[in-house]
């Protein structure tokens, strides 16, 4: 089944999809519903880094090292979980400043030089060829594997003419859908949501395929990690591989290893593209710094089994440890599992190359071949036409030839290193950028040449130590420049340069490396002072997440005609796209239309931003120069404008400290008048009830009074019948205006409260005399279970008797007459005493436990007849038993009868003031 | 033919003096001590005016009313809804959910009974 064809239609296929995942993408973006905003997608899109480098290349590496894979998961990690502070402060930069790419960042930086953005631009696309090359390598090979099933042959690759070379191929078919991918239109943001779509797909692919293989490997050829781990302890030489290398060699190797990873996340052009450019919002960056490790881990989980169940499984056959992940499975007769591996791999390699490409050819065309462009022709550019199809030509061409120079290297040096060699030489250029990056972003005093020289002698050591003996090693180069040094010179032997040894090839160049980059940007730093257009950038980068608006605008003077702006906006953006720009910048400012705009600084800053954004700062700088009469600001002036922005910012951070206050004092009076509303709503109630609970005995009080007065014929009976009732509800009303003043006595602190030592025992007894007679009339019969003696307590007597009468006029209310049983208990321990009265009524539902001690709630509503009573008993009897630091509650199952329990502490403070 | 009136309401002694001075007038009553029985009763009897209490238990005179305004069958019934609770929001939430008039307790027998009578026309 796997013949070529077929994995060349399958490997379309995938491709198709994904570019369907992309113009899907593309459309929503324009349609304002962006489906990459979404910081799992962000994330996702970070995961670019794992390239066919991880996918294959992890193994192979750990079939050498063992764990000697991980630092390169491990610098990233560490710097997304503990440099977030960094990432924020390039996103936000280089959102302020309209930064397309890693070269614009640092030109920006360093007063908008076009020289520099030329320089890193040199720098990257040297740098990343070889890692470029990597993919298309991986690609090929895995290719030239599967397309040979069933047999097992490690391909040779790149020995034979260019057009009979899949490699050849590879690269061609992926430029042309690089192509297709980032390059349909000119965006002048610079952002292209159907790529990072795309590319977060292609995450989720390689993921997969990866896990698919690593439990292929570890529970189908083996039983488990244990069993894999088991065997492999067996042979010593296996052995070896789990543990981490010692010695300082190993060391430095772990340490420049994980170094080099951290920084490679931060500055790799495609990193920098997904992560800052493309980043939709400074929120997602949560997301990513815990889920973007995660996925690294996840990718790594299985790193170990393969490679040591690959070692044993083709012990002795040399096979390339590279090529495990797909042999394995295709050694197993696994048609499918071989296939979803090669497109997983695919995945990884298009994914690299597309988002590094577009990077790429976006430095190029912006920070190379415009500014050339515009130096040598530029009255011819100057003519009024729509450059904006130049623009988008210019990368196409800067896309094929990346790609093309990628398979020259492939060529000439690819054969000498395995997957991961080639991929640290890309690494250790692109740390290069760490000091300029780094020191702008927290250094005001770097300058222009600064930075020139920095990455300049950086990138000169790290060709020579690393590049040139990459191609010696494949014999390109005389192999004695290696071994003997150039023309014989010891001391220029470039891997012991300067006679230092004792290194491995990468720590060895990047310590030379940094020593001159960080030397010589430091040092020619320091020879001048900024210039006023470097100071005025400095402040911005530097001080990026202080909250204050950008000065941008307020460091230019000048004047300018504002259609020559648009013009020239229109020139590289398309006329329409400019026209449409112009029209919302006025109607922002309050004008009608565009033909209104007067050129002042604020527009020439806008004008220039959005050129920026086309065609990197460095241009747009020129550019704008280029139609506008400016003024030249001396280094004092700029000085002083800047000094009055942090005043202004000292100001602005008062003001805010100031409104902040502001804030939280309203928040508290606006709480406190909650609270006051509150207390108004619950005395509003309490009101309510006691309004209800008087006019209802009134009610009844009124309307029999003038029955009787109306009519003074009524009969005996009735008459005698009317006024027991008024009688009554006389009564009622007493009793319950007595009860409301006795609760608004004891609820406001009026009550007095007579204090001597108690007998609770006496309290008790005299307490069921007082109410002997309802018990009598009912026919209840009332138990007492009481101590022989109880200590004696601190207390108002009548007051508990008032409580203790009441519990038992409740319950003698609502036993069954002629059955009922209630049982008076007192009993008393170390620390309280306890009363209870326990009934055999009909219970009180859970739900109503609690609101019977509220006022005027009464456990009715099961009830057919209400109540009698006030519904102020158990309020106030709570407030008395409270009073003396006791607790009163109910326990009760309905159809169970219920049981009232008070405790009172026998040593409470005096009389209890515990409120 | 005597017009029916039903009397809801949980206080007894309430319902007694309404039902002596509906008696006095000639009217044919009866009575519930909670929201559900009146509710039956009223789909049981269809009186010709319910005297409802606000505040009672199991269910509270504004559903039941509301009940009543629902049910197409009881349309010809008329609903007279007293309470202890005077405040202008609960007159406005009776008559919304509508009921024929509103009185306040404690209330004129004078004007209870005219109410009423103007309710019966």
């Amino acid at each position: 089944m796997l013949q070529g064809p077929v994995v060349i239609a399958v490997s379309f296929l995938y491709l198709a999809l994904l570019f369907a995942v992309a113009y899907w993408g593309d459309k929503r973006a324009d349609a304002g519903r962006s489906i990459i905003s979404n910081p799992t997608i962000y994330a996702l899109s970070m995961a670019v880094y794992c390239t066919t480098w991880t996918y294959y290349g992890s193994v192979g590496r750990a079939a050498v090292t063992g764990v000697g894979f991980l630092p390169i998961y491990l610098g990233p990690t560490l710097v997304m979980t503990l440099g977030g502070f960094l990432l924020l402060k390039m996103i936000r930069t280089a959102k302020a400043n309209r930064i397309t790419s890693i070269a614009d960042f640092i030109a920006s930086r360093y007063g908008k030089s076009q020289l520099l953005g030329g320089l890193v631009t040199v720098i990257a696309v040297v740098g990343i060829v070889p890692y470029i090359s990597l993919q298309l390598k991986a690609v090929a090979i895995s290719y030239d594997l599967i397309a040979g099933y069933p047999a097992l042959v490690s391909p040779t690759g790149g020995h034979g003419p260019i057009l009979a070379d899949t490699t050849f191929y590879i690269a061609l078919i992926l430029a042309a859908f690089t192509i297709l991918f980032g390059t349909r239109h000119l965006d002048a943001t610079e952002r292209h949501e159907g790529m990072v779509a795309a590319v977060a797909l292609e995450s989720v692919v390689k993921l997969l395929a990866f896990g698919a293989v690593g439990l292929f490997v570890t529970f189908g050829l083996y039983n488990g990690v244990g069993d894999i781990f088991e065997r492999a302890m067996a042979d010593p030489q296996l052995a070896q591989l789990t543990a981490v290398a010692s010695g300082s060699r190993g060391y430095a190797t772990w340490f420049s290893l994980t170094l080099l990873a951290g920084l490679a996340i931060l500055f790799l052009p495609r990193q920098f593209q997904v992560t800052v450019v493309e980043n939709v919002s400074e929120a997602h960056l949560k997301r990513a710094i815990w889920l973007f490790p995660l996925y690294l881990l996840l990718i790594n989980l299985f790193v170990l089994p393969i490679a040591l169940g690959g070692l044993m499984h083709f012990s002795g056959q040399g096979m390339n440890a590279d090529t495990f992940v797909l042999t394995l499975p295709m050694s197993a007769q696994h048609e499918w599992l071989a296939l979803l591996v090669f497109v997983g791999g695919l995945s990884a390699a298009t994914g690299m190359v597309i988002v590094e490409t577009i990077a790429l050819s976006t430095m190029v065309c912006n920070d190379l071949v415009m500014p050339l462009l515009l130096r040598t022709k530029r009255l011819a550019l100057n003519a009024e036409r729509d450059l904006s199809g130049l623009l988008l030509s210019i990368r196409r061409g800067a896309i094929l030839v990346i790609l093309l120079l990628g398979y020259l290297y492939f060529r000439l040096a690819g054969d000498a290193y395995a997957l991961v060699g080639i991929g640290l030489i890309s690494f250790s250029a692109v740390a290069q950028f760490a000091p300029a990056m780094i020191g702008g972003m927290y250094w005001r005093g770097g300058t222009r040449n600064g930075a020139l020289a920095g990455l300049l002698a950086g990138f000169v050591v790290w060709g020579y130590t690393l590049l040139l003996p990459s191609f010696s090693k494949s014999g390109w180069f005389p192999a004695s420049f290696l071994s003997e040094g150039p023309f014989g010179i010891e001391l220029l032997k470039p891997h012991q340069l300067f006679g230092l040894t004792g290194l491995d090839d990468i720590s060895h160049c990047l310590f030379w490396s940094f020593a001159a980059n960080i030397g010589a940007y430091v040092f020619v730093s320091l020879l001048r002072a900024p210039t006023a257009a470097e100071a005025s950038q400095a402040t911005q980068f530097v001080d990026a997440l202080k909250t204050t608006r950008p000065v941008g605008s307020a460091l230019w003077r000048g004047s300018a005609d504002a259609a020559d702006l648009v013009a020239l906006v229109g020139r590289f953006l398309g006329p329409a796209r400019a026209q449409t720009a112009f029209a919302s910048y006025a109607r922002r400012h309050g004008l009608a239309d565009a033909e209104r705009l007067e050129a002042d600084a604020d527009l020439v800053h806008y004008a220039e931003s959005l050129l920026a954004g086309a065609i990197g700062s460095a241009s747009a700088r020129a550019m704008v120069a280029s139609v506008a009469k400016e003024e030249p600001l001396s280094l004092p002036e700029v000085m002083n404008i800047l000094d009055e922005a942090s005043q202004l910012r000292t100001y602005s951070r008062e003001l805010e400290r100031k409104s902040r206050e502001l804030e939280a004092a309203t928040g508290e009076l606006k709480a406190a008048n909650d609270r006051l509303l509150e207390v108004d709503r619950l005395k509003d109630d309490f009101m309510a009830s006691v309004s209800h609970e008087l006019r209802t005995p009134l009610t009844s009080i009124r309307a029999f009074s003038e029955i009787l007065r109306d009519d003074p014929k009524t009969a005996l009976p009735d008459r005698e019948r009317f006024l027991g009732i008024i009688v009554s509800e006389t009564e009622r009303l007493t009793r319950l205006v007595n009860q409301i003043l006795d609760m608004a006595k004891i609820e406001s602190g009026n009550a007095e409260w007579l204090v001597d030592e108690v007998d609770m025992n006496a309290v008790v007894e005299q307490s069921v005399a007082t109410t002997s007679q309802l018990f009598r009339d009912k026919g209840v019969v009332l138990s007492l279970d009481l101590a022989d003696s109880v200590p004696l307590i601190r207390a108002d007597q009548d007051r508990l008797m008032q409580v203790v009468i009441n519990l038992l006029s409740n319950a003698v209310k609502f036993v069954p007459v002629n059955a009922g049983r209630v049982t008076v208990r007192l009993a008393a321990d170390a620390e309280s005493l306890k009363v209870s009265v326990t009934d055999n009524g009909p219970g009180i539902r859970r739900e109503d436990q609690k609101v019977i001690f509220d006022r005027f709630r009464q456990g009715g509503d099961a009830m057919t007849s209400k109540p009698t009573g006030t519904g102020l008993g158990l309020p106030i009897s709570l407030k008395i038993v409270e009073y003396f630091g006791g607790r009163l509650w109910v326990e009760s199952e309905p159809g169970q009868g219920a049981s009232f329990i008070f405790t009172l502490p026998l040593h409470n403070q005096e009389n209890g003031k515990s409120e | 033919m005597s017009k029916k009136i039903l009397i809801a309401d949980d206080e007894q002694n309430i319902v007694i003096s309404v039902e002596f001075l509906m008696k006095r007038e000639g009217y044919e009553v009866t009575v519930a001590a909670d929201g559900e029985e009146a509710l039956a009763r009223i789909r049981a009897e269809k009186p010709d005016l319910v005297l409802l209490d606000v505040m009672m238990p199991k269910k509270n005179g504004f559903d039941v009313c509301q009940e009543v305004r629902a049910d197409a069958a009881l349309a010809g019934v008329r609903i007279l809804m007293l309470t202890a609770r005077g405040r202008e929001t609960e007159v406005a939430k009776g008559i919304a959910l509508g009921a024929d008039g509103y009185m306040t307790k404690p209330f004129s027998t004078k004007d209870l009974v005219d109410k009423v009578r103007d309710l019966l026309v």
